[in-house]
């Protein structure tokens, strides 16, 4: 176990270099340099120069990499173009209230996802199987960016229920638990929770059918355990599967909340990224995407080692 | 057949036809009630792409702000108009073209290059399979949604852009696939039979391996056509892919956004089409899993 996870964490350097390869070339596959979009028209061609070196963009890219790394690694991810302050403190700011919204949306997706996995794999082939499957094929296909614009018409606009846009209070971008805040918070988590259901409920499905069909539920029918005890076998047998896909669900809700932050106006990384796209920050860009890749480099680790130590069937070394 | 060749007859056993293989996956899914009328749309869907010019009343891109946000039913607007006044429907009818295309494509260029590169990571092996993986591996670490949201704000909003980025996206998942079947296929007596014989690594790859990896790894690709779809209007709907005015669904969602608290119905239209499109790829694609019996 212990060898497995160093040999795990050894694995993850050369992608996290990898990913940080790939974080830096993003701003220099653009078109121009990145301090084109920000450079007055009427700079002249040393003043142009000048801000070139500032921004260390005069050296040859290899050298221009290793700076950068440098000062990733102590924590300086440049400064936002457009705002002006601190990539890294706009960034944080901004993962903490995604982070918010997808352990929510994970967790309403996952106990819905279990619930509607569990009745279809149990009542396979019934009314209430195909009822559960289809949910679960709808919430793997529907664009959720449009699921989120028709709850805001029915329950903002026409109901008046609940806000429409923002994380809390007159747009203010700070969380804190109470219900104002959790208000604004239904709508996008709702939205956001309905992929992780459909995926979980798919893999739980098939997994407690598989199970059913092992010879040792057959035995411990046959000795006489109730359909209760069954079930609990049942369950932890799901259970390190079940995780596991809940944890990679995580990650991919906290890289691709893009879409419905952009719905809902929620103050997170995706909206980050927006703005950084259409204002032309490229630092600001670049540090956003490095820190939710790396989230979820990391988070991969995790679920790896967790399912390890989690599932004694698991035999790696 | 000695007893007949005795009496001087000689018996001929019928000849038993076998059922090719794609006979039988057509026989299959054609008996598969949700994936034929996922099929129905589909092909639905792309005949209105391709007589677009035939079928919309009206033109697509020409407005009247003296009609703007007509709601569903308007006399001559029959699913009303959109926030510049242009008809609904030829703006849906004409967005097929542009949707479908940047659903489409994305995966069938991956697919060309996924397979490629996965087939001979498989077939060849040792330090290419090594390079080639580890570098898939990389882009494997960003979710998909970023990784393409990534590239094309980069990369600058357009819709070659979009393309390029979401051909990136689909690259590695393909790419794995075709690796892992390639590298069962390859270690089969079969292949290694055609090797004791003399055949080429062309020739084996052509004939035994292809034969062999394509399926599953064409199967696999159709299950990514519905993320296509719904990621290639989303970066449209961030304003990442198609430009206006051209009718796009995902484009249209989102200028239609602000249109929500006048006309919600119309406003909403857009994403209906995403829907049926990407749940119709869906269940056509668990069809045809079945009918072409992969299993992953």
């Amino acid at each position: 176990m212990l060898i497995y996870t160093l040999k795990r964490l050894l694995y993850v350097l050369p992608v996290a270099f990898g990913v940080s390869v790939v974080c830096f070339l993003l701003v220099h596959i653009t078109p121009g340099d990145p301090l084109t979009a920000v450079m007055p028209i009427d700079a002249s061609a040393e003043q142009q120069a000048a801000m070139r070196a500032a921004y260390g963009f005069d050296k040859p890219l290899p050298v221009q990499y290793v700076i950068w790394l440098g000062k990733v690694m102590i924590g300086d991810l440049g400064t936002s173009i457009a705002s002006g302050r601190s990539v890294l403190t706009e960034v944080s700011r901004a993962v903490s209230n995604t982070l918010i919204l997808s352990a929510v949306a994970t967790a309403i997706g996952f106990f819905f996802g279990c619930l509607f996995g569990f009745v279809a794999g149990y009542y396979r082939g019934s009314a209430v199987d195909r009822i559960a499957s289809a949910l679960s094929v709808l919430g793997v296909s529907v664009p959720h960016y449009w699921l989120g614009m028709v709850l805001v018409i029915v329950f903002s606009v026409q109901l008046n229920w609940l806000p429409a846009t923002g994380a809390g209070p007159g747009g203010s971008a700070d969380w804190t638990w109470n219900w104002e805040h959790i208000r604004h918070l239904i709508l996008p988590a709702i939205t956001m929770s309905v992929i992780p259901m459909g995926v979980i409920a798919r893999t739980i499905r098939a997994l407690v059918a598989e199970i059913l069909s092992q010879e040792f539920v057959q035995a411990l029918a046959a000795k006489g355990m109730t359909d209760r005890g069954i079930f609990r076998h049942v369950v932890k047998n799901t259970a390190p599967t079940a995780l596991a896909v809940m944890g990679l669900q995580l990650g991919y809700l906290l890289g691709g909340s893009i879409l419905i932050e952009t719905v809902f106006s929620w103050p997170g990384t995706g909206f980050l990224l927006n703005a950084a796209i259409f204002q032309r920050d490229l630092p600001l860009l670049q540090g956003t995407i490095l820190v939710l890749a790396m989230f979820f480099v990391l988070l991969n680790l995790l679920v790896d080692v967790l399912q390890t130590a989690l599932d004694p069937r698991i035999q790696r070394a | 057949m000695a007893v007949g060749a005795l009496d001087g007859k000689i018996a001929i056993a019928p000849i038993q036809v076998s059922e090719g293989y794609w006979r039988g996956v057509v026989r299959r899914i054609s008996r598969d009630p949700v994936a034929m009328i996922a099929l129905v749309i589909i092909v639905a869907l792309v005949l209105m792409a391709i007589f677009a010019p035939y079928l919309a009343p009206a033109d697509p891109v020409r407005g009247s702000m003296l009609r703007r946000l007509r709601p569903v039913g308007t006399p001559g607007y029959p699913l009303g108009a959109d926030e510049l006044g242009r008809d609904m429907l030829s703006r849906l009818i004409f967005g097929a073209r542009l949707s479908l295309f940047m659903g489409v494509t994305p995966v069938l260029a991956a697919f060309v290059i996924g397979s490629g590169l996965g087939i001979c990571a498989g077939y060849i092996g040792g330090k290419l399979n090594t390079m080639i993986m580890r570098t898939i591996d990389i882009f494997y670490a960003f979710p998909s949604v970023l990784l393409a949201v990534a590239l094309s704000g980069a990369l600058g909003a357009g819709l070659t852009n979009a393309l390029v980025s979401l051909t990136i996206v689909f690259i590695p998942p393909i790419t794995r696939v075709a690796e892992s079947v390639t590298t069962q296929v390859r270690n089969r007596d079969y292949v290694e039979a055609a090797r004791a014989s003399g055949a080429g690594g062309f020739t084996i790859v052509r004939v035994h391996v292809l034969g062999n990896v394509l399926s599953p790894i064409f199967v696999y690709a159709t299950s990514l056509i519905s993320v296509s779809m719904i990621l290639a209007s989303g970066l449209s709907f961030l304003g990442l892919g198609v430009r206006p005015p051209e009718p796009e669904w995902g484009l249209m969602l989102n200028t239609l956004r602000t249109a929500i608290y006048v006309n919600p119905l119309v406003a909403a239209l857009p994403g209906v089409m995403i829907f049926i499109t990407s749940i119709s790829f869906n269940l056509f694609s668990d069809g045809l899993r079945t009918a072409m019996d992969v299993r992953q």
